[in-house]
């Protein structure tokens, strides 16, 4: 059979991250073709390549069976392939007629705006989507789901061939979902390809063709969805060839609890989560992107307001409102992104240490004492074993590894006995991570108590005492850690979708 | 899809003010207050001489925060319009008073002088990638200069252009109702804030104003070519400055090179106080102008009132920083 779109042998490197590694995908007129795979399995990045948003580094593309190498969204588009974005890239200040024919604009003369067809044009689509909305009403007074479903009128503007749809329904209830897979059947019927990337499972038992499965930026595999089970699917998804390291579990059960979150909640984000974790204890946070742990975290840190829930650390309860509260309450957090929030990285490796706690080297005269900031520098790069030629040198020429391990005893310095790693070890190499997780073991068998957000299932494994799984905001279930968990039951915990909450979305 | 919330009908108080334009009825309330409380408190203030010459007054920085507002709107800054309007005059009064042209000559190139400086200025923006903030800083000391070694550093009249003064000082429409002698530079004002509100509103270009300001990455992945769209708004606004520049020299009857610097401030202040968002994707023509009025009424009342000058500074700062903070407050209400 034809195909409408190939790619061969698809490499792709970003600074540090081999992305792609010899992937190939097929698309056929008329069918839905899910791209599976764990995040960071580089889905995402195969799709930004065959709509022009990336260039590849090696491998061929053909449309139609002609090689070609759309080199911009624009040329993309001029082959019909249209992508959906995962994250909404709508102009919020405009209008949604504004926004979806934006670069096309019917005009009148003199460049001036026929805004009687924009708003005509965009009805249409909106009718064909079955969407009730005024293309005058502006984008960004409506609700994520709608915005989405804006984002997807805008796509099927352009009338393409190939439409790739990077997690569609992430925002969308039930209904909203149904009326989407009624729009995906009558696009099938007029034979456009569809790939469709999704995390719910159930979704691609309804409407997949064939699931095309990638990993670790490699391809691994393409099934018939009709005869292949969810459960070989998974399996595909998180592999089995690695052996996993299960941490050695120390009986913690006795241990005083050091941190306790009681019904948690915040609009759609967090909804009533409720956990402790025990002095000396590896508390994992799993789930998809998404799924609220970050949120979690910020709230727990004061970074984001909560609607309600109690934090109690030490079983005294503490009104935590800001990140200043939260360090005095003895809580400390390391963001995912080091670079934006974690670390000064122009400033020496002496200097970050010191950042954060620089009354400790203040003389009453307010001059800060160089000599004793370059002697707890020296100790926490001995004692954590960050490799740098001098306490002088500026953070950013350091290894991710030694990034993070500076901003570990940034917070090591300020003493707090609440630890919360959010992804501690992305864009870290295999080696350095290793080196993280002996050091988390570390402060945990001093009796700090350590929470450990990640997105890599093998990690979270690898690293937790028990292991906490969150899906759409909630906590769909907290499992032992150890190796009778297995993969399978988080992923389980991690798509478990509510079906309560999901069409009570709208009432929020 | 069509379970959700669905869209009310809205009335059209409540679609004004969902556009954003709570600011702007903010800022026009200011203003009658303002004109009302200066009124009552002197009786030579309400005179229309007076009046006049508020308007007149704010000619200059009207014209200028016009051009400005639409490089805010993009999400941008242009810091060069003060020395750039000076640059304009100065290329005029060479156009006219040391090559002897027509005076048509003089204003197109017043206005092509405006438009090219604007044009490299989002060069540097979209092709280079400079920051707008710098980008224009640059500029607004290259233009100073500029104008400093063209005019030797001296004036230029143009006294041998007769005709030349009445572009600012004279009055179509005192000819026509001798009892409103508005000046010509008023006119302007109101037909450049016409003509430019209506391309903003009305047009492609005004459209990739407000699209570039709320997510320019969303509108380079749907293919727009935001890089010469960014040159073209940078242009037309400095086109606008040019017009600035006849205004300032015909007002003056001569181009003074060292003048020009601290009127991109005052422009930007305007522009701030009509509601346009620094951050970009939101503002408009009309607040502007009455930005540029509330400015104008201050410094005219005060002075009424014998205020000296440098209070007057004093509460214009204060009334930007309530401008924003007031703004700001409505944001938070509305998220």
């Amino acid at each position: 059979m034809a195909y409408l779109v190939e790619m061969k042998g698809i490499e792709k490197s970003f600074p540090g991250v081999h992305a792609l590694k010899a992937v190939q995908f097929d698309l056929r007129p008329g069918e839905v073709h899910a791209l599976m795979g764990e995040n960071g399995a580089g889905k995402s990045t195969l799709m930004k390549i065959m709509s022009g948003i990336y260039p590849h580094d090696g491998g061929d593309m053909f449309v139609d069976g002609q090689p070609v190498t759309p080199d911009g969204p624009r040329a993309a588009q001029d082959l019909g392939i249209g992508i959906i974005h995962q994250e909404l890239s709508l102009m919020n200040d405009l209008t949604a007629a504004q926004n979806v024919l934006i670069g096309r604009e019917p005009r009148r003369s003199f460049g001036r705006l026929d805004e009687v067809a924009l708003n005509a044009r965009t009805a249409e689509i909106f009718a064909s989507l079955n969407l009730d909305m005024d293309p005058r009403t502006q984008v960004g007074t409506q609700t994520i789901a709608r915005q989405q479903l804006i984002e997807i009128a805008k796509a099927l503007s352009y009338a393409p061939r190939v439409l790739i749809m990077d997690e569609p329904t992430a925002a969308l209830n039930d209904t909203e979902i149904n009326e989407l897979f009624k729009v995906i059947e009558k696009l099938k019927a007029d034979g456009v390809g569809i790939v469709y990337i999704s995390h719910r499972m159930d979704e691609i038992k309804r409407i997949a063709d064939r699931v095309t499965i990638l990993r670790d930026g490699a391809y691994i595999e393409t099934v018939n969805a009709a005869d292949t089970p969810l459960s070989t699917i998974i399996q595909l998804m998180v592999g089995r060839e690695v052996k996993q390291m299960t941490p050695d579990i120390p009986d913690t059960s006795q241990n005083p609890i050091a941190l306790e979150v009681r019904n948690l909640s915040r609009g759609k984000d967090v909804r009533d989560v409720s956990f402790n974790v025990r002095k000396g204890e590896i508390l994992g946070f799993a789930g998809l992107m998404g799924a609220g742990r970050t949120e979690v975290a910020r709230i727990i840190f004061g970074a984001d307001p909560r609607d309600g829930g109690e934090i109690l650390v030490d079983g005294q309860p503490v009104n935590i409102r800001t990140p200043h509260t939260a360090v005095q309450a003895g809580i400390g957090y390391l963001s995912e992104d080091r670079k934006h929030f974690g670390l000064a990285v122009d400033m020496t490796v002496r200097a970050n240490i010191a950042m954060a706690n620089l009354g400790q080297f203040t003389s009453r005269t307010g001059v800060l004492n160089e000599t004793a900031m370059e002697n707890t520098a020296l100790d926490y790069i001995d004692r954590l074993g960050i490799r740098t030629p001098s306490d002088l040198q500026e953070v950013r020429l350091l290894s991710g590894g030694n990034q993070q391990k500076v901003v570990i005893a940034k917070w090591l310095l300020r003493d707090c006995d609440v630890l919360i790693f959010d992804e501690p070890t992305r864009g870290i190499d295999v080696g350095a991570k290793s080196e993280i997780y002996a050091l988390l073991e570390d402060l945990a068998a001093q009796g700090r108590a350590i929470i450990v957000i990640s997105s890599e299932l093998p990690e979270v494994m690898r690293l937790s005492h028990r292991i906490a799984v969150m899906c759409e905001g909630r906590l769909t279930g907290i499992l032992p850690g150890g190796a009778t968990t297995t993969q399978e039951q988080i992923m389980q915990l991690a798509t478990q979708r509510d079906p309560a909450s999901v069409g009570a979305e709208d009432l929020l | 899809m069509t379970a959700t919330a669905t869209q009310a009908p809205k009335s059209t108080l409540a679609r004004i003010i969902a556009a954003g334009t709570h600011q702007r009825v903010l800022a026009f309330a200011s203003l009658v207050i303002l004109l009302i409380g200066f009124s009552i408190a002197s009786p030579n203030f309400m005179q229309t001489s007076n009046m006049i010459a508020i308007l007149q007054a704010t000619s200059v920085n009207g014209v200028l925060a016009i051009a400005v507002t639409l490089v805010i709107i993009t999400g941008g800054i242009d810091l060069s319009v003060g020395t750039m309007m000076t640059f304009c005059a100065v290329i005029t009064g060479v156009v006219l008073t040391y090559a002897g042209l027509p005076m048509i000559f003089g204003v197109i190139a017043a206005v092509l002088t405006g438009a090219l400086c604007g044009a490299a200025s989002g060069t540097f923006v979209a092709k280079m990638a400079i920051p707008p903030f710098i980008a224009t800083l640059g500029m607004m000391l290259i233009l100073k200069g500029l104008s400093l070694v063209i005019s030797g550093t001296r004036p230029i009249y143009f006294n041998d252009t007769p005709g030349f003064s009445e572009i600012s000082r004279g009055s179509l429409i005192g000819e026509v109702i001798p009892s409103l002698p508005i000046p010509n530079g008023v006119l302007i004002l109101f037909i450049v804030a016409a003509v430019t509100a209506y391309i903003l509103n009305r047009t492609v270009l005004g459209r990739y104003c407000f699209a570039l300001g709320s997510n320019e990455e969303s509108v380079r992945l749907s293919g727009v070519n935001t890089d010469r769209w960014k040159i073209v708004i940078y242009a037309l606004a400095g086109a606008i400055v040019g017009i600035a520049g006849l205004l300032i020299a015909s007002r003056l009857n001569s181009a003074q090179p060292a003048l020009g610097l601290g009127y991109e401030l005052e422009a930007i202040a305007a522009v701030v106080i009509g509601g346009t968002s620094l951050s970009g994707g939101r503002g408009s023509i009309l607040g502007s102008l009455i930005g540029a009025l509330i400015m104008a009424v201050l410094t005219n009342g005060l002075r009424v009132l014998s205020v000296a000058q440098e209070w007057q500074t004093v509460v214009t700062g204060g009334i930007i920083i309530l401008a924003v903070y007031a703004d700001m407050i409505r944001r938070k209400k509305s998220n």
